[in-house]
């Protein structure tokens, strides 16, 4: 197993996790989508003088809605798929061999697990997904700031309480040793969440399309996860025979 | 580790990691990499835009929204 080798399969995962993404997000959370816009074009035509003073350049798209909720997601997904699926590879190929006994497809699995917790379901606990109409113009700087500070010390937590429990296991075992690693994350994550400033513009948006929407949100981030971890699990469990084969075969010739 | 078994040096293969050289380059260059497409999908042109303008944003835009990052 090479750097080269599971990053190559990460990528090709990562592609198969966008388009699988793109599938769930278009049918589940697109109609929610609409919907949101079409409350978002009422108000404004209701009370257009409002609307243009908070967005003046809003009426101006260079996109059409049907490009958008095509091309323009599907781009996105896969994007972020591609980008998902090599990380998850890269740290992978890092984290094999290096966690104690776990094998290459437990190591696999374990990275996708908390890569999905720490990157995608504990950001979306503070800063769940708006649907649009959600969410002011003026606010979009310190929102954005907010939930990438907090992406950001939830991923550096996750790699410290990993080098936490790897520190822990010589002396305490792996499972006592992973149950601190846990609860050193479980912490940080807690206190940077309970710090950061809480977001609250939902006004009068509808309380079941805000919910169905994040529920379709969630779902599409949790296809793009379980794809990379399922695909880069069984990939590097192919590679893992292979080599296996291959040592067995040595291992023959060599008591011939 | 079980070192009973007939073929002792294939029973339980230790995982072999890979050298930490060899992943280097590719980490440095795939996260710079991975940073730019990242930040063109989920921040640009709501709180920084590069180019200014709104096309990058509103062709990603149903993807910004689906995947949990912040928009409008």
């Amino acid at each position: 197993m090479t750097a080269r080798n599971v990053l190559v399969r990460g990528l090709l995962v990562g592609l198969l996790a966008g388009l699988a993404a793109f599938l769930v997000a278009h049918e589940v959370g697109e109609p929610h989508v609409e919907t949101a816009i079409a409350l978002e074009e009422a108000a404004s035509a209701a009370d257009p003088a409002a609307e243009a003073a908070d967005e003046p350049e809003e009426e101006v798209t260079e996109v059409s809605r049907p490009v958008q909720r095509t091309w323009g997601l599907l781009t996105g997904t896969v994007a972020i798929g591609v980008v998902l699926g090599g990380f998850v590879a890269l740290l992978s190929a890092a984290a094999i061999g290096r966690l104690g006994r776990l094998t290459a497809v437990q190591t696999t699995g374990l990275v996708a697990a908390i890569g999905f917790v720490a990157y995608s379901l504990v950001p979306f606990l503070k800063y769940p997904a708006t649907p649009p109409a959600v969410g002011s113009g003026d606010t979009i700087g310190s929102r954005t700031s907010d939930y990438f500070l907090l992406v950001l010390v939830s991923v550096v937590a996750a790699l410290a309480a990993v080098q936490l429990a790897r520190a822990l296991a010589d002396r305490f075992g792996g499972l006592r040793a992973s149950m601190a690693g846990v609860a050193a994350y479980v912490v940080v994550a807690g206190v940077a969440a309970a710090l950061l400033p809480t977001v609250n513009e939902v006004g009068a948006f509808p309380a079941d399309t805000l919910w169905s929407f994040r529920v379709s949100s969630l779902l599409t981030l949790t296809t793009l996860w379980a794809v990379i971890g399922a695909g880069l699990v069984l990939s590097v469990d192919r590679l893992a025979r292979a080599e296996r084969a291959v040592a067995e075969r040595r291992a023959l010739a060599a008591s011939l | 580790m079980a070192h009973t078994a007939a073929t002792p040096e294939i029973a339980t293969p230790a995982t072999p990691a890979i050298p930490i050289r060899d992943l280097g380059p590719w980490a440095v260059f795939f996260g710079l990499f991975a940073a730019v497409v990242v930040f063109f999908v989920s921040a640009n042109q709501g709180g920084v835009s590069v180019p200014s303008g709104t096309a990058v944003h509103e062709w990603v835009h149903d993807a910004r929204h689906l995947l949990g990052y912040p928009c409008h």
